[in-house]
């Protein structure tokens, strides 16, 4: 039994399209999906620093740019202190009305800039960080993250030995920070991502977005599976959406489907090798880690 | 007005007089009285700038290069493991074409831990596309910091401005002040044309293939040929409003001298007493002082150098496999010289780990490089124990 999901109001996405066509994401990209659609909501004063990851690539080369938005380009592990230098330069420069986005993969995120990121949430910079996460290293080729969930299939965890690692629960670590908000969303729930980056923006201080973007080629999935796989990622409890803000209100923001996670994980490739065995351990984690949220969202209330 | 600076408060105060906007910086021994009189500066509101408390020098340099985009003007400061943490964003800034000024307080790299001056840190940042100006008092250091903010923000290519730890950053002397009304005609607010603004987006360093990258590095060599110039040019001006100049080498004594000394840092001080005394009993020898490492100012060198017969060069680093670093340039700026006027070279290492470099060390040199006959050419070991 999941608790009642409140205030659910469905969300009106703005036709603009801020975006442009003749990016270079791959078919089906949900990092892609998420962009156009957080773009859509931003708006264009909104500045976007994009750190090493595949985002890197899709913007286009040099002299492109297909975001619409002004885009820092930074290194790999910088996308947070980036945003919050521009920041207080715009801030300096007397520029109030902008969103400084840093918009990172997860690598960037979990791995090599979690230093800097876990800095800037203590300092509660006055940024949107966003984490596009498609759970490897994508960009270099399928690589493993923390990021990455047990089991998974990737280069650097070859079938024979699969990932034996969890996936590092990065809400909760970023909530801990005590920041003023931290959420999850995913391509399938175009309203509630809308919602969220409109109360994102809204606020002050240092903002956390973790996006679940599933990625044809990384997942080895079909193409047209992208919007499927995060709409089973949350109603298989994979990928929950929810709320956390000041680090300790945890709010639910979709109803369980509990659908058994076997949907989800047939449909890609990286789970193949995968027996049924090694399934049900799998589900059996994601129903400790599900219940283990409901309690915090009790705790909340 | 005059006050009585460190080295590390002098770079403050120069940060204070270029009304820097954002300092992004973390401490490390022996910057670390910088940022920390940055701190008062800034909460005093004599500063009036966003000091960002960064969790280590490589966000430092990145909250930099942030500012800096997005069109701040922006300064930092390091030493030793933090400039070295940093060098992935060094790169980064130079490539970026940002104006970032750093001061960075040189100090032996560990192991063993050490916290004493020698200038491999910031030496083997050379081919990162900065400028590197070294200085010899800490009257030469405030100046510096101001006009590093002018000649970076005109070449579009950042500024390191290189002091020696301790006997800069801890030793107090009496410096001047110049007036806010006279930095502010010197060095107007930072204008960047290229800076990020919603109402014309642009992507900054994306990616670049095989048919641009080499064109932007062609473009930062240009940079750095014209800082040749803007630094002459700078210094002039900075000596019209202040009085004050130090060029970008300085030649001391060297009117038909038979041997010059090479020098950088607070060496230089040491060694002019030292000159002195040798020219007080009639030795033909002199001293070039050398301030800036990059852009390497080689005509400059090749003049002040030509037909000297023999040259020391003193190098408080070590280029591990090859010799003395400076010495490394020195000779290679000589080399086209014709071979009549081509001095002989010789490489001293000395003082590195903050071992004092004292008038008789420098003795020693000046007498190895006077009478060489034991020297050798290429390499010295000075005071170097058994
Ligand atoms: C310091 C550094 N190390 C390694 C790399 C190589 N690299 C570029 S992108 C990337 C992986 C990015 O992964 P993620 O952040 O998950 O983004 P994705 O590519 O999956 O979108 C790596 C390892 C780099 N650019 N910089
Ligand atoms: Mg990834």
């Amino acid at each position: 039994m999941s608790p009642e999901v409140k205030g659910q109001i469905t969300y009106e996405i703005p036709d603009r399209e801020i975006m442009s066509s003749g990016h270079l994401a791959c078919p089906g990209c949900g990092a892609a999906l998420a962009m156009r659609t957080c773009l859509k909501i931003m708006g264009p004063r909104t500045v976007l620093c994009v750190p090493a990851c595949c985002w890197a690539v899709i913007d286009g080369p040099f002299p492109y740019s297909s975001a619409g938005v002004p885009v820092v380009h930074c290194a790999f592990e910088t996308a947070a202190i980036t945003a919050t230098g521009v920041r207080h330069a715009l801030d300096m420069r007397g520029v109030k009305d902008v969103t400084v986005i840093a918009w990172a993969g997860d690598g960037g995120t979990f791995d090599i800039g979690f230093g800097a990121l876990s800095a800037t949430a203590e300092r509660n910079e006055n940024i949107l960080y966003i984490c596009y996460d498609n759970e490897a290293y994508m960009n270099t080729g399928i690589q493993r993250s923390s990021a990455t969930p047990v089991g998974a299939w990737t280069t650097t965890t070859p079938s024979q030995h699969p990932k034996e690692e969890p996936k590092k629960n990065l809400v909760e670590i970023m909530a801990a920070h005590r920041i003023p908000y931290a959420a999850t969303a995913t391509v399938a729930f175009p309203d509630d991502l809308t919602r969220k980056l409109e109360k994102a923006k809204a606020m002050t201080g240092f903002r956390l977005l973790h996006i679940f973007s599933p990625c044809p080629p990384g997942h080895k999935s079909v193409e047209s599976d992208s919007i499927k796989i995060s709409r089973l990622a949350v109603d298989t409890n994979v990928f929950p959406l929810y709320e956390v803000e000041n680090g300790t209100h945890y709010t639910l923001s979709r109803q369980s489907k509990d659908v058994p996670i076997k949907e989800y994980v047939r449909l890609q490739g990286r789970f193949k090798h995968l027996n049924d065995q090694a399934i049900a351990a799998m589900q059996e984690r994601v129903n400790r880690e599900w219940k283990r949220l409901l309690k915090r969202i009790e705790c909340s209330e | 007005m005059q006050k009585v600076l460190t080295g590390n408060q002098a770079v403050a105060w120069g940060v204070m007089c270029a009304r820097a906007q954002v300092v992004s910086a973390y401490p490390i021994t022996p910057q670390t009285t910088i940022i920390e009189e940055i701190a008062e500066l800034v909460s005093s509101g004599r500063l009036n700038a966003r000091f960002i408390k960064v969790e280590s020098e490589h966000s430092a340099m990145a909250g930099c290069i942030g500012a800096s985009q997005a069109g701040a003007r922006a300064f930092t400061a390091t030493s030793a493991q933090g400039l070295a943490l940093m060098h992935e964003l060094i790169h980064w800034a130079a490539l970026a074409r940002l104006p970032v000024v750093m001061a960075d307080v040189n100090r032996a790299m560990a192991p063993g831990w050490t916290i004493w001056t020698d200038q491999n840190d910031t030496l083997s940042q050379r081919d990162t596309g900065w400028l590197q100006f070294y200085c010899e008092t800490n009257q030469e250091v405030l100046d510096t910091i101001l006009h590093s903010f002018k000649i970076a923000e005109i070449i579009k290519l950042p500024v390191m401005v290189v002091l020696d730890a301790f006997f800069l950053s801890h030793t107090a002397e009496a410096i001047d002040i110049p007036a806010m009304a006279d930095c502010d005609a010197f060095l107007p607010p930072y204008q960047g044309d290229l800076i990020v603004d919603v109402d014309n987006p642009r992507a900054f360093g994306g990616m670049a293939g095989t048919d641009v990258y080499q064109e932007f590095r062609y473009l930062q060599q240009e940079g750095m040929d014209q800082a040749l110039q803007v630094a002459v040019d700078v210094d002039r001006e900075f000596r019209q409003r202040f009085g004050r100049s130090y060029g970008l080498i300085e030649k001391y004594r060297c009117e038909d001298a038979e041997t010059v000394l090479v020098t950088s840092g607070t060496i230089t001080s040491t060694a002019r007493d030292t000159i002195d005394e040798w020219r007080d009993r009639g030795e033909a020898v002199g001293l070039l002082k050398m301030r800036t490492f990059r852009p390497f100012p080689i005509e400059m060198v090749r003049e002040a150098l030509r037909g000297v017969p023999k040259v020391g060069v003193i190098d408080r680093n070590i280029c591990p496999g090859f010799g003395g670093i400076w010495a490394q340039e020195i000779k290679a700026a000589l080399y086209d010289l014709d071979e009549k006027d081509r001095p002989a070279v010789y490489g001293f290492i000395a003082g590195l780990g903050g071992r004092d470099v004292t008038p008789i060390t420098i003795n020693e040199i000046l007498s190895k490089t006077h009478h060489p006959e034991k020297t050798d050419r290429h390499l010295n070991w000075i005071e170097l124990k058994a």
